[in-house]
């Protein structure tokens, strides 16, 4: 029953995506490799449009993966899966959460998510890079492009750092990759 | 009568809000804060924190902790669904209507080429925002042990495609973080008594 299905699986990555829109990244695409509903080509296409469309990132790909998978109504219930949580836990807060969340136990716990969840996007973002220059390790070869671009990127990101003082905005940084794309690959 | 106007106006305001903040829930915070603190005065400087702060140590995208706590504090239950309604349609809408004409956008030479270089693009902003997260954690063993822990495993696993999900990964973290602080304490409670 895939609407099931979808509405299970991102109730999951709502409950465990603490932390922000980037940690919902690889939790989501734990979940659309294994299924086989994304290939990992689209899901990274779906976060660049994500971060180019208004809105939470987790709303927008919860949207995509469920209106692909199972039309109009897979797409609602994957949203509404998505933000199901949220809803319920700041009702909650109203009630007994503020004083959980100072519970030590509780702090503890949030102590150990929060470092774990950095690895994992750190990894996560490393292995897309290196995968998108060399592919995957079983069959292993270097695309020069695509090296030649991830280096220009790396060098316009520190550029804007350390020069302008500015981090680039998400929707500049996939402008100009998106820019460098059609120069590099024609 | 006057319910039913406050219920239209939180759902108009907060999809305003839906449909015009790119870049994610911290974007999200300041436009939120400038219209329901400062504009209507649905909540107050301290309410909002408050909402910031649990929002950032519970799951979930942080625009909707803010709408349903706006809402909610408005209009009750109906509130906090109008206005979390809201704010989740216009990217909705965006989205499915982006899903149905993907494929056939793709096959364009110009926009393929272009995708090609999103994805690394993408991947450049997935590292930065980890890297952004590292700045402002805890300088102490135990995050950092967990962090370079979970970092060195989730590689492997995507290395190697093994089976093993970013869940179980968080849960072992939390487990782990658990039984220190638990030993820890009692350690010190003995310690305690000893002097």
């Amino acid at each position: 029953m895939i609407y099931l299905e979808l509405f299970w699986n991102f109730l999951r990555v709502s409950c465990f995506a603490f932390g922000g829109a980037y940690s919902a990244i690889p939790l989501i695409r734990d979940v659309v490799l294994s299924h086989g509903w994304l290939t990992d080509e689209t899901l990274t296409y779906m976060i660049a449009v994500s971060e180019s469309t208004p809105g939470p990132i987790m709303v927008n790909l919860a949207t995509y993966v469920g209106s692909s998978q199972a039309g109009f109504f897979g797409a609602v219930l994957a949203t509404l899966a998505v933000i199901l949580p949220s809803f319920v836990i700041i009702l909650l807060a109203m009630v007994v959460l503020k004083t959980m969340i100072d519970n030590i136990y509780v702090q503890a716990v949030l102590e150990g998510l929060k470092p774990c969840i950095i690895g994992i996007i750190l990894a996560t973002g490393i292995y897309m890079c290196i995968n998108n220059c060399l592919g995957q390790a079983q069959n292993f070869s270097i695309d020069w492009q695509a090296v030649i671009l991830l280096a220009l990127l790396l060098a316009l990101t520190a550029g804007a750092k350390f020069l302008a003082k500015k981090k680039l905005s998400p929707i500049m940084l996939i402008l100009i990759s998106a820019f460098l794309g059609t120069i590099i690959y024609h | 009568m006057k319910e039913k106007h406050i219920l239209y106006r939180l759902f108009l305001t907060f999809m305003k809000i839906g449909l015009f903040t790119f870049g994610g829930g911290y974007a999200m915070i300041s436009i939120i804060e400038n219209i329901c603190v400062e504009k209507n005065k649905w909540i107050t400087n301290d309410e909002m924190m408050n909402v910031t702060i649990i929002a950032e140590s519970t799951p979930g995208p942080i625009a909707i902790n803010c709408a349903t706590f706006v809402g909610y504090r408005q209009a009750g239950l109906i509130g906090a669904a109008a206005a979390t309604l809201g704010v989740t349609i216009p990217s909705f809408v965006i989205i499915f209507a982006i899903s149905l004409f993907l494929d056939n956008f793709l096959e364009i030479a110009v926009i393929a080429h272009a995708f090609n270089g999103i994805k690394i693009g993408v991947g450049v902003l997935i590292v930065e925002a980890a890297a952004k997260m590292m700045k402002n954690m805890k300088r102490q063993w135990l995050p950092s042990v967990i962090m370079a822990a979970s970092f060195t495993a989730m590689l492997l696993i995507n290395l190697f495609s093994w089976s093993f999900s970013s869940i179980s990964l968080m849960l072992i973290a939390a487990v782990v973080s658990l039984s220190i602080f638990i030993l820890e304490t009692k350690i010190l409670r003995k310690g305690g008594e000893q002097k």
